[in-house]
This record gives C-alpha cells, sequence and structure tokens, in this order.
C-alpha cells in the first residue's frame, strides 16, 4: 500500500468523488477513503486519466468535503483473504466478520472478480445433489455444477426453503467435504436474524459460510457480495476440493443496486432502466458455477429472486433464465392453500437433471416416475380448471380421479415440513403410492418392468 | 511508443501511438491485453479492449499492431476450440490451469505440426487467387485445400511434395513483373471483410437436418439463412445441436456466443463420440467450435461471430457446403449494444445503436451458394439463434434478423411447457426456400412427396381453426369429417412433428423416414375420409392397429424402417374391411 495520501479531490457529485493528480492510480484499483471525521472507508476506481480519477466509495459520501478528505492508493484491486477459518463465520458484504469475530487474516489473497472459467476446462455437471425437498429432487433434480434459480415472489417463503436446503443438502460422494456459502444481499434484519438463528443452531453451521448485507447497508456493497461469497466458494471448492453450494438472495435487490450505481455513472438504461450489460454482469456471478477438469470440488448455485408482480418475464427472472440452466418457480396459489414448499412443478425445470438421476445415481426408475407424475399432475390441474367451469359432477369417473390425484399430490408429494430431510427413496415411494390412485394402464411412461418393480398397485 | 491517458472500463484513451488507423489491433499496457482501435482523433486514439482492464494504469506503453483483427487460417482449424479472439481454448488451459487470465495469448494454430501436402499442380501451370494446389489430409473425412492466397497469380515455379508445417513454403509462384512469391498453408484475413467470391448463386439444394418438422415443413437451403427466436427455455440451444449434430453439410462452424459453459462442454463431450450418419466418423472430424461464453469478455464476443463465419468462409472457397451456427446472436447485439454505449453514441430503438440493423444484415449476407474465386460450387449456410427479451420478437434484433433471413423457425413457450419439442410452431414459422428447393425434391425424392407435405399443412391449418371451435361448441357438435381432422392433427403433432432430440434413434430421420411417416399419416387419413364420406361413423372405423404403428415409427431404425413401412401399409390398408 502506498504511504502518499491524497487531498487533491476537486468534487464530489452524488456517491462519486473527482479527484485530481492521483498518479498510478489502476483501473479497478480499491482505495481507502479518509473521512474529515478520521473515519475510513473503501472505494474503487472507475475511470482514471492523467487530469481526473472518478472514485466510487463503498459508502454514503456524506461528511465528506473537498479540502479535508484523503485518499491512498492500496496498489490492489478488490480481494478477499481466503482460509477454511471462514467456516462457521457470517461476514459483510466486502469480507469484515459481522459476527463480532476476529478478521480472517491469510496470505491466500483471492481477486473477488476472478476470471471466467476456461470453457474447455470445464466438465459436464454430474451427480445428484439431495436437498431433501421433494419437489426439487424428485421432479427437478439439483445437479453438481449447475446453477438452479428460485423465482419466487415477495411475501412468499423463499428464505425459509433456502435455509431448509442449507440444513439438509448433502451428496453421496466427497462425503463430509460438503460445504455451503449463504450470500443474503440486502436483507432485512429481521430475515438475516431468522437465518443466522436457524442455521446457527443447526449442525450445518460449522459447513457454512454466511454473507450478510442488510437492506439498510451500501448498494456498492451488494454488488461486491455475491463475488465475494462465490471467491470464498472457489477457493473451498478449487483450492481444497470441496463441493460448494452457494445460495444467493435476493438477487432482485442486486439487480436494483446494479440499477442505481448505474444510473449515478449516467449510463444509458436499457430495458426499465436496468443496465444494457446487466446480462453480462448476472454471467460473470452465474457463471461461476460448474465442474473443472482435474479438481475435485465442484460449485452449485441456488440464487434466489423475487418476480415484481410475480411476472417471469421481468427483465430480472428473465435475464436469469438465459443465463441459468432451469429454474425452481414458486406459486402464490399453493401458499394460499396452506402447502410448503410452495413449489410449482409444471413451470419449474432442471435442464441437467437426466445427468444425475438414475441407476448407480438415484434410482432407476427416478426420470420415468417423475415424468407420469407430471403428466398426471398435468392433466389433473387442466380438469381442475374445467371443473370449474362445468361442475365437477360433469366430470367421468377417470377424470375424478386425475383430479384427487393432483390433490393429493400436492398434499402428500409437495408438501412437507420445514423440518422433514425427506430422502430421494421416500420421495419416490411416495410419488408410486400416489400413482397407484390411477389406472394402471395409463401409465404410459413408464416401463413395464419399472411398474412391476416399485408399482404399489393392490392387483 | 505510445502512452495510456486515460482508463474507463473497457474503453483507454492514449496519445502518442504511431501510424494507427482505424480497426488495427493494439497491445495495451505491460500485459498486452489486445484492444482494438474504434476511434481516431488527432492527438488521442480510442480503443476497445478484449479483455478485462482491471489494473491497468495511466502511462504504461501502447502499441499498435499495424494489423486488423484477423483470423488465421490454414489446416488445424477442425476439431479445435477457440475463444472469440481465435486463441485456442485447450491451448490455454494447458498453460494457465481452469481459468483463462487476462492478456493471456495463444497462437491459434500449431506451428510445429507437419501436415502431408500433396500437390495437384505441377511447376509451370499458370495460377490465380483462389485456386488449388494442391491438399492435405486434415480430418478423417475433410481434404482440406490449399489455395493461392487473394491478391496472388502467376506461373508456379517450384510446387512441394511432403511434410510440412504451417508456415514452411510449399509453393513458389512467380507473379509478372514481380519478384517470387513464397505460398505457405497458413493465410490471414480480416474477420470484418467478407472473403471474395466471383459470384452468387440461387440455392437449390436442402440442408437436411434429420428433423422432420424442418425438413419437411420449414426446409433450409444449402447457402441459405435462417433464424431461431425463442424465450429461454424453447429449445433453442437443442435445435442448433441438433442441426450441428446431424445436417448434411460438409464442415461444421458452431458459434457459442455468450452463452452458457456448460453447454459447450457438452459439445466438446458428446460430438467426438457421435457419428455423422453420412461418413460414420466422428462428428468432431468436421467440426470447428468457437466459444466466448456469457461470461468471458462482452468485447470478444462481439468478434466472435466475425471469426466464425470467416472461417466458415474459408472453408466454402475450398468448394465445401459451410453450416454456421450462431448461438446466440442477441448476446452479439448486446455487445455492439455495450460499446455504442460506452461511446456515448445516439441510441436508436431499445439503446442498440442505429446501425444495428446494418449490421445484422451484413452478417446474414455473407451466406450464399457461390462460385469461388477458383472456379468451385461452395456454400454457406447461416442459422442464428435470437433470444428475445421475455420471448417477444417485437424486439429489433429479432425484427432485424427477420428481415434479414427467409427461414422463421418461431419457438413457442406455449409448446415448450406442455412438452411438445422441438417447439416450432408449425403456423407461425417459414421457409422461402420451398418453392427454390421443389425441383430437388422432385428430382430425389418420391413423386408424391411435395403433395403429401401440402396436405399436412392444410390438416394441420383446419386443425387449429376446429379447435378454435371445439372452445365454443364442444368435440360432440363437429361433423365427422372434422372430427377426423383432428384425430389426424394431433397424430401429425405427436407421431410427426414432436421429435425427441435424447433418443437415440429419434434425434434423426432420414429424408426416406420423414417421407414414410408421413405417408403413413395421410394415407391413413385419406382411408378414413373415404369411409366417413360413405357415411361412416368416426367411432365405427377400427383403426387402432395402424394407429399404434405409426405412433411407433419414429422409434424404429433406418435399417429396419422400409420393412416396418410395408407392414403399416398393409395395416392401413385393412382399416375399414368389417364395416
Amino acid at each position: 500500500m502506498s504511504d502518499i495520501s491524497y487531498r487533491t479531490t476537486r468534487r464530489i457529485t452524488g456517491s462519486l468523488l473527482f479527484v485530481e493528480d492521483l498518479d498510478g492510480a489502476q483501473y479497478n484499483e480499491l482505495v481507502e477513503i479518509t473521512f474529515p471525521d478520521g473515519s475510513i472507508v473503501q472505494g474503487q476506481v472507475l475511470d482514471t486519466s492523467k487530469e481526473i480519477t472518478i472514485i466510487e466509495p463503498f459508502t454514503e459520501t456524506s461528511g465528506l468535503d473537498i479540502s479535508n478528505t484523503k485518499i491512498r492508493l492500496t496498489g490492489d484491486s478488490a480481494k478477499l483473504q481466503v482460509s477454511e477459518k471462514m467456516l462457521g463465520r457470517v461476514f459483510d458484504g466486502l469480507g469484515r466478520p459481522k459476527d463480532g469475530g476476529v478478521p480472517i487474516y491469510s496470505d491466500n489473497k483471492l481477486d473477488i472478480n476472478g476470471s471466467p472459467i476456461n470453457p474447455y476446462a470445464r466438465e459436464e455437471p454430474a451427480e445428484f445433489i439431495s436437498t431433501g425437498i421433494s419437489a426439487i429432487d424428485g421432479m427437478n433434480s439439483l445437479i453438481k455444477g449447475q446453477k438452479l434459480p428460485i423465482f419466487s415472489g415477495s411475501g412468499m417463503p423463499h428464505l425459509k426453503i433456502a435455509a431448509q436446503i442449507i440444513k439438509q443438502a448433502s451428496t453421496k460422494s466427497n462425503k463430509g467435504n460438503f460445504y455451503v456459502v449463504f450470500g443474503g444481499i440486502g436483507i432485512s434484519s429481521e430475515d438475516a436474524n431468522f437465518f443466522i438463528n436457524e442455521v446457527g443452531k443447526s449442525k450445518a453451521m460449522n459447513r457454512t459460510i454466511m454473507f450478510i448485507n442488510l437492506a439498510s447497508e451500501s448498494s456498492l456493497e451488494r454488488l461486491a457480495l455475491p463475488r465475494m461469497a462465490l471467491t470464498a466458494a472457489e477457493f473451498l471448492a478449487f483450492q481444497n476440493g470441496a463441493d460448494v453450494l452457494v445460495i444467493l438472495a435476493d438477487m432482485t435487490n442486486y439487480a436494483e443496486a446494479l440499477r442505481e450505481v448505474s444510473s449515478a455513472r449516467d449510463e444509458i438504461p436499457g430495458r426499465r432502466g436496468y443496465p444494457g450489460y446487466m446480462y453480462t454482469d448476472f454471467a460473470s456471478i452465474f457463471e461461476r458455477a460448474g465442474r473443472v477438469k482435474g479438481k475435485e470440488g465442484s460449485i452449485t448455485q441456488i440464487p434466489i429472486l423475487t418476480m415484481p408482480l410475480d411476472d417471469i418475464t421481468h427483465p430480472i427472472p428473465d435475464l436469469t433464465g438465459y443465463i441459468t440452466e432451469g429454474q425452481i418457480v414458486l406459486n402464490r396459489g399453493l401458499t394460499r392453500e396452506g402447502i410448503y414448499p410452495n413449489i410449482d412443478v409444471l413451470l419449474s425445470l432442471s435442464r441437467l437433471m437426466d445427468n444425475g438421476v438414475g441407476e448407480n445415481q438415484t434410482r432407476e426408475d427416478h426420470k420415468q416416475l417423475s415424468n407420469q407424475l407430471y403428466a398426471a399432475y398435468a392433466q389433473g390441474k387442466d380438469l381442475r380448471n374445467l371443473a370449474k367451469i362445468i361442475g365437477e359432477e360433469a366430470l367421468s369417473e377417470d377424470d375424478k380421479m386425475y383430479l384427487k390425484f393432483a390433490d393429493e399430490f400436492e398434499r402428500k408429494f409437495i408438501n412437507q415440513d420445514f423440518g422433514e430431510n425427506r430422502d430421494i427413496t421416500r420421495t419416490l415411494d411416495i410419488g408410486w403410492e400416489l400413482l397407484s390412485m390411477l389406472n394402471k394402464k395409463d401409465m404410459k411412461r413408464i416401463s413395464e418392468d419399472n411398474i412391476k418393480k416399485y408399482g404399489k398397485w393392490k392387483t | 511508443m505510445g502512452k495510456i491517458y486515460r482508463i474507463s472500463g473497457p474503453l483507454i484513451e492514449a496519445v502518442g501511438v504511431d501510424d494507427a488507423r482505424m480497426n488495427d489491433l493494439v497491445k495495451i499496457g505491460e500485459r498486452g491485453i489486445i484492444g482494438e482501435i474504434i476511434k481516431l482523433d488527432k492527438e488521442k486514439i480510442i480503443v476497445q479492449a478484449y479483455e478485462d482492464t482491471t489494473g491497468v494504469k495511466v502511462g504504461e506503453k501502447i502499441t499498435s499492431t499495424r494489423e486488423p483483427l484477423a483470423a488465421e487460417l490454414g489446416p488445424g482449424l477442425i476439431g479445435s476450440i477457440f475463444d472469440g479472439v481465435q486463441r485456442p481454448l485447450d491451448k490455454i488451459f494447458e498453460k494457465e490451469g481452469i481459468f483463462i487470465k487476462s492478456g493471456t495469448s495463444a497462437i491459434s494454430l500449431d506451428r510445429k505440426k507437419k501436415w502431408n501436402f500433396i500437390p495437384t499442380k505441377k511447376n509451370g501451370d499458370i495460377v490465380n487467387e483462389g485456386d488449388e494446389i494442391g491438399y492435405v489430409k486434415e480430418s478423417s473425412v475433410i481434404n482440406h485445400k490449399i489455395l493461392v492466397p487473394p491478391g496472388y497469380h502467376g506461373k508456379i515455379k517450384e510446387i512441394k511434395k511432403g511434410e510440412f508445417s504451417v508456415e514452411e513454403t510449399i509453393a513458389i509462384i512467380q507473379q509478372e513483373g514481380l519478384s517470387n512469391s513464397e505460398i505457405k498453408m497458413i493465410q490471414r484475413w480480416p474477420v470484418r471483410k467478407a472473403r471474395k467470391t466471383l459470384q452468387k448463386l440461387p440455392p437449390d439444394t436442402p440442408l437436411v437436418t434429420g428433423q422432420r418438422v424442418i425438413d419437411t415443413l420449414f426446409p433450409m437451403a444449402k447457402g441459405g439463412t435462417a433464424a431461431i427466436p425463442g424465450a429461454f427455455g424453447t429449445g433453442k440451444t437443442v435445435v442448433e445441436h441438433e442441426i450441428a449434430k446431424w445436417s448434411d453439410a460438409d464442415i461444421i462452424v458452431y458459434v457459442g456466443c455468450g452463452e452458457r459453459g456448460n453447454e459447450m462442454s457438452e459439445v466438446l463431450t458428446t460430438f467426438p463420440e457421435l457419428k455423422d450418419p453420412r461418413t460414420g466418423k466422428s462428428l468432431m472430424e468436421r467440426t470447428v467450435l468457437i466459444a466466448n461464453t456469457s461470461n468471458m469478455p462482452v468485447i470478444a464476443r462481439e468478434a466472435s461471430i466475425y471469426t466464425g463465419v470467416t472461417i466458415a468462409e474459408y472453408y466454402r472457397d475450398m468448394g465445401y457446403s459451410v453450416a454456421l451456427l450462431a448461438d446466440s446472436t442477441s448476446r452479439w447485439a448486446e455487445a455492439l449494444r455495450e460499446i455504442s454505449g460506452r461511446l456515448e453514441e445516439m441510441p436508436g430503438e431499445e439503446g442498440y445503436p442505429s446501425y444495428l440493423s446494418k449490421r445484422i444484415a451484413e452478417f446474414y449476407e455473407r451466406a450464399g451458394v457461390v462460385k469461388t474465386l477458383g472456379n468451385k460450387i461452395g456454400s454457406l449456410s447461416i442459422i442464428g439463434a435470437v433470444s428475445p427479451p421475455g420471448g417477444d420478437i417485437s424486439e429489433p434484433v429479432s425484427q432485424s434478423t427477420l428481415r434479414a433471413t427467409r427461414v422463421f423457425w418461431s419457438l413457442d413457450a406455449h409448446l415448450a411447457n406442455s412438452r411438445h419439442f422441438p417447439s416450432i410452431n408449425w403456423l407461425s414459422s417459414y421457409s422461402l426456400y420451398t418453392p427454390l428447393l421443389d425441383d430437388w425434391y422432385k428430382k430425389n425424392l418420391p413423386a408424391d412427396w411435395i403433395l403429401i407435405r401440402e396436405e399436412m399443412k392444410s390438416i394441420l391449418q383446419n386443425e387449429a381453426e376446429i379447435n378454435e371451435l371445439v372452445q365454443l361448441v364442444g368435440y360432440d357438435a363437429l361433423s365427422e369429417i372434422d372430427k377426423l381432422i383432428v384425430k389426424t392433427g394431433k397424430m401429425i403433432r405427436e407421431d410427426f412433428l414432436q421429435q425427441n432430440a435424447f433418443d437415440e434413434v429419434d434425434t434423426y430421420c432420414s429424408l426416406n423416414k420423414q417421407y414414410k411417416i408421413s405417408k403413413t399419416i395421410i394415407e391413413l387419413h385419406n382411408k378414413e375420409v373415404g369411409l366417413i364420406s360413405k357415411g361412416t361413423h368416426i367411432n365405427q372405423i377400427k383403426s387402432e392397429e395402424a394407429d399404434e404403428r405409426i405412433a411407433k415409427m419414429k422409434y424404429i431404425k433406418e435399417s429396419e424402417i422400409d420393412r416396418y413401412f410395408i407392414e403399416t401399409m398393409k395395416a392401413i390398408s385393412t382399416v375399414g374391411e368389417d364395416i
């Protein structure tokens, strides 16, 4: 770090500082800003030239002045000191302790922006991750190295689902080497407390690192947070060979921060005021998931976002869907029915499911069973709409069976307790039990062999 | 030597750069990051960097390479995977590990590898630019023709035979009034400039993709252009992959532009193992991959499309039929928008620069059937995926693309949600090549192919209208013939249009098999029409056996399809005998 501090600030507008003669400033360099009252905050170089350098502090600019503000160059871009001691700890969006503990010191410093994974170095995602939630495991399985977002809406229990996944997630291989990194972006202190308590009191805490940025904290920190979280994850995965699950919530707050910072920088806005580079920016986060050649570890991501007005075509879910490998969609109607987790299995999709289910992974009947459940549930839901128009009495006996099936499927398969860790065998068995409500001859998506082996029909 | 004056993200201002010319490449800073000159002032130049500029300082050096972004062309392209500026990703992996660091450099074509050059011209022959002088066997299926580079002509003074690396001289041409020119197997071509040809010819041969809905209803021509717009989850990438795998082009250039990294690794793992149905050899033996995934630098993403099309043109000039698949051109357009925004240009529609539609049209214009400089016939087909925000194709990239292309495969989110794949909508899609290709069909396929195709189209059209009616009056109120159309329409949709890309047999369907499935459907339909016109009710017609046989037909192997077809036709002929 340089010893020279500059008092050459010439202009402060909104959230930006314009500083003269900052010799040797690097693009994206981290700087230290000393406020007139002596407090020190960090900032980043946005633009630098011979005459003027533009700096964006990580906090509000109130309290800064022209003559007494001091700037010091650190000679480095934003880095995170990583070590295994981070497990079980809680940090803020810049990697500083938030749990009252000591800061992490390590010689292992990693650039939080990372570098793109060479596509040639990638291995296809493979192997099933058990979340203990039937609607995910059974119908839209999460695969190691995948990025599978949860599309939620305001007021829905996505954080509860996230907490349940953190507590329950596991893989068969690489045992004991499974970690979770949670990034809470712009969440309320109530939600943060729920999380820290819920995970903190479980045994999952020892394998978890949390980064939390509260709603009241800085927007620029929100932009840094997922990068901090992923840098810690990359350390665990690619240096320590662990399987790491990264959960980021709420990416909508992230996108709002991105828009805010972009407009403060006077950039030309794109759709609905979000910057035109939002796709690329999202990709620089989500594409940090994956498996790579020659390394044991992997990074799997579950970004969570709330769709404004539950609109899936809104730029935030839309751009996310173009990058991620499927999506888990939550359904408001199910919440009203008292179903938890309220996962809409018909709108959800895990594109990589085939890579990690079936013989040797989960069970040979998994894929066929899930296809059959999907088809039967879809039929039942269609009939539910029809029944609303023509009345249930007008339906045929067969149709009534499907109607009942859809209800039971929601109540017994999708619905489960917040504390219930249902293993995949149990999930599949429930599926078979439900199918036995229907005619065996209608099971067109399942092979005879599997019906014989796993079917639960009486006759 | 030039010095950096200002750094603002990927935009760099510099002073004192000698001989700066528009679009020439520069090396930026100590790391030597590549950039392109995009604006010239009297004293200052503005450069866009192809990589992350974090850590670059004011005052660092900057030098011009005195050359625009150019592709290296020569043996060794096939089977390679490059990034957007043609750096070989496998070499970078060997050198640097799993991450790509900013400022990394690697040479596109292997300089050490020896190729066995076999001349096809002899001393004293007169050659012109684009003429073939020999070839090397680049892969088990591709003979890489060595052509006289653009701008050269004259008498061959010497031509060699044997093992050479790409930089060794294989021939010497004596140009009239000029000194001798040494011909090597490697050449460079600026990617933003279309390669020269003698003449463009109208497309007259289909690009057979093995996909029923495409080949039968909305065919693509060799040398044609096609657009696949679709919301996420509609299966754009699967369609692109299926065409890359099974189409009957000689060479495939696949450009993954701003898309998922895992999709590229899927291509890299599956293609080498899949066999080309025509040659029986691995698909990688005819494929070049360009991968600039969404997390790789955005500026290089813009270049990736041009790098891809230049390599494709190079093989076209050898007389091959080449198909370029670009997934997704929207990401390329977004890169244009980002650069334009940083340059503070006046934005056009939705923030895209006003030259967007011209750039898109220019790109698709590089497709075509051509007479090459060497008097060969080659073709370049371009198939571009488009990712419209929210699936709404009224946006500028989709609209500009539709104006520039002649085939529109409309991916339908509703079909995708009901698991109908490929989700190409049979009512809104179109192909302007159909009439141009009919002569080819008449010559190469059974006489009634066109008739059957038109009949299928008309049944699908009628079915859609009748289905609207059903919602109003109910199924029971339909006439018997309309009920039959509903039945046949469903059969066409489920047994013909739907195709399972993940089924070993169904993933590829030859024209012969396509014909046979459609023939049986129409044969059965016409049989039933006959019965109904004699007063029979549809539920009196016992067609279960024929229905079932038709439903299974797509899963019958190519080798067994002829026998299966005859048996099915027999089953159809017995329908109605009991009445």
